[in-house]
């Protein structure tokens, strides 16, 4: 599928972040913006709503707290009790440093294949550059451009506020 | 700033009423004691040191806030520095009511103080005591507390000159100053306060030791001293003071006391199961005493030790949104106070007063220290601007985000 784009290339965070505020104000549909480095306030300017990674996070840390609790309970109290060091067999202070651990490393991979999965991201994936200065010292702003877009129009938009070229890519997506 | 003298004044007015009824009370329950001081004196003495090392430890916090977040180079917090400079006022005065209740308490709150307990033959003779005479003798003793209470008041009173001077000449070269005085007060800190945490609160269950204690009640300082400015951030905040202080710098203060609440929680562990795991009898008589000593007066407040401390912080303030919400912080910072207060409480009640300590004395304590310390507080934050106007990062203190 192609799609084309209109990119507007910014030198000055600043500008940037004052450009995205009117371009949005004045009814236009921001696609992405791309940035060498991270901008402070970049995600509110663009109205990106918070993660809710963090909440699934909490779960997967249950899950773990959990599944640790269970396993040594099971195994030390049920399954084949010992006597250690002459405690009880379920003694759960002796539990909780396996169960911390098992806790944080849930919760870690638990949020990684989460992120990876719903940014639809995967190892050796082919990421399209739309402009490789965007990688350096310039920031991109893409706007998808749908059938009767007024080229004019957004060029003017956009260099008014103050993007230093206006350029129109194509770019093909599996 | 008017308000909150009048406010602490009346603390203290209130409170030396309820702590002198307390006193009262405690006269007339008094019963035994022919070696020792009457009870209700005893239990004087405890809660005035419980109270003064757990007021004079966040005192000395706020100068080692000050301290940590000059070397990182940190601009965010430069918004709550002055309050943080402020809580300093209180380490002169604390260092002495400490010195006075020391000579004052004889034995009663120290055992390795008893009359003859390092000299052999002596019927209160004890052979692991006096082995420690090195250490716990009253030369040395009160010579490292002067040398800790001169140590941290002369820092804190320095780093708070430079700053002030700051405000009147402006320029960066006080702040580069401050750099090399915070690191060298980090580092005598360091010692300092691992020591006074063995000599003052250590020391009273003479024949014990824990290798993390100085951890333990450092971390127990700390993170009452940050409950403490965020909670004083907070009411300049509502009071209409602090215009530029926003929910960014709430969520960070929010987000330290959040941590430090699992970093306490971490160093209490650590101590309690290496204790409970290997059960040699001299090292776990101190958790014995706590979970069941004395008919199981301490059991309760063992658990809602660890409740209030730890899972009612990391339970509350775990969420984004909680951190950002000032009756959250307020109710969780006020909690997290009570509780490191209690906390100390569980450190020197069963060792200096067995199953004798009591609440009303211990309170009535409690607040006229804290009027005291909010008397002393408030005034020096009145003393100059709220924001150290010309500090170097104040602009990027104003504009920070999380």
């Amino acid at each position: 599928m192609t799609k084309r784009y209109a990119l507007g290339i910014f030198e000055d965070e600043d500008v940037l972040l004052h450009a995205i505020e009117n371009v949005r104000a004045a009814g236009v549909k921001i696609y992405d913006v791309f940035s060498p480095y991270p901008v402070h306030g970049i995600d509110d300017a663009l109205g990106i709503e918070r993660s809710r990674l963090p909440i699934a996070a909490f779960f997967y840390g249950l899950c773990g707290l959990s599944f640790a609790l269970w396993m040594q309970i099971y195994m030390l109290g049920f399954d084949w009790p010992m006597i250690i060091g002459g405690k009880p067999h379920i003694s759960l202070p002796s539990f909780i440093p396996v169960a911390f651990e098992l806790t944080v490393l849930f919760c870690c991979h638990g949020m990684v294949i989460t992120f990876y999965t719903i940014s639809g991201l995967y190892p050796r994936m082919k990421v399209p550059v739309m402009d490789v200065r965007s990688t350096d010292d310039k920031f991109v702003m893409a706007i998808e451009l749908k059938e009767g877009t007024d080229m004019g129009n957004l060029t003017q938009l956009l260099r008014s506020n103050g993007a230093s070229e206006v350029n129109e890519k194509e770019m093909t997506k599996e | 700033m008017a308000i909150g003298l009048i406010m602490s004044a009346m603390n203290i007015g209130g409170h030396h009423e309820v702590a002198g009824a307390a006193h009262g009370a405690g006269q007339g329950a008094s019963a035994h004691g022919s070696e020792h001081a009457p009870i209700w004196l005893r239990r004087l003495f405890a809660s005035l040191w419980q109270s003064n090392v757990f007021f004079l430890g966040i005192s000395a916090v706020g100068t080692v806030f000050v301290a940590i977040h000059t070397v990182a180079y940190a601009g965010w917090s430069i918004m709550v520095r002055r309050i943080a400079e402020a809580f300093s006022a209180w380490i002169l005065p604390g260092g002495v009511i400490l010195l006075l209740v020391f000579f004052a308490s004889g034995h009663n709150l120290f055992h390795w103080r008893t009359e003859g307990i390092m000299e052999p033959g002596s019927a209160n003779y004890d052979a692991i005591i006096a082995g420690k005479a090195g250490f716990l003798n009253i030369g040395f003793y009160v010579g490292r507390m002067v040398a800790f209470i001169a140590i941290w008041w002369f820092f804190s009173k320095r780093l708070r000159d430079l700053s002030l001077q700051e405000d009147q000449l402006g320029g960066t070269g006080f702040w580069d100053k401050s750099i090399n005085v915070s690191a060298m007060f980090l580092v005598l800190y360091a010692v300092t306060s691992s020591i006074s945490a063995w000599d003052w609160v250590m020391s009273i269950d003479t024949h014990w030791f824990s290798t993390m204690f100085g951890w333990y009640v450092f971390a127990s300082w700390w993170v009452s001293g940050i409950a403490g400015i965020l909670l004083t951030a907070i009411y300049l905040k509502q009071a209409g003071y602090l215009r530029f202080l926003n929910a960014n710098h709430l969520h960070d203060l929010g987000k330290l006391m959040f941590g430090f609440s699992i970093f306490w929680t971490y160093v209490w562990f650590s101590q309690f199961m290496l204790i409970w795991y290997a059960n040699l009898p001299e090292e776990a008589v101190y958790f014995n005493q706590r979970l069941g000593g004395f008919d199981g007066k301490y059991t309760w407040l063992f658990f809602f030790n660890l409740i209030i401390n730890f899972a009612f912080p990391f339970l509350v303030l775990m969420t984004r949104d909680a951190k950002r919400q000032i009756i959250m912080l307020k109710i969780v910072a006020t909690a997290v106070l009570i509780g490191h207060w209690l906390d100390f409480y569980m450190m020197i009640m069963p060792g200096t007063l067995q199953g004798d300590s009591g609440f009303i004395i211990e309170i009535g304590t409690g607040l006229v220290f804290l009027g005291g310390f909010l008397l002393l507080m408030t005034k020096r934050l009145s003393q100059a601007s709220l924001v150290p106007v010309n500090h170097p990062f104040v602009e990027e203190s104003v504009h920070h985000t999380t």
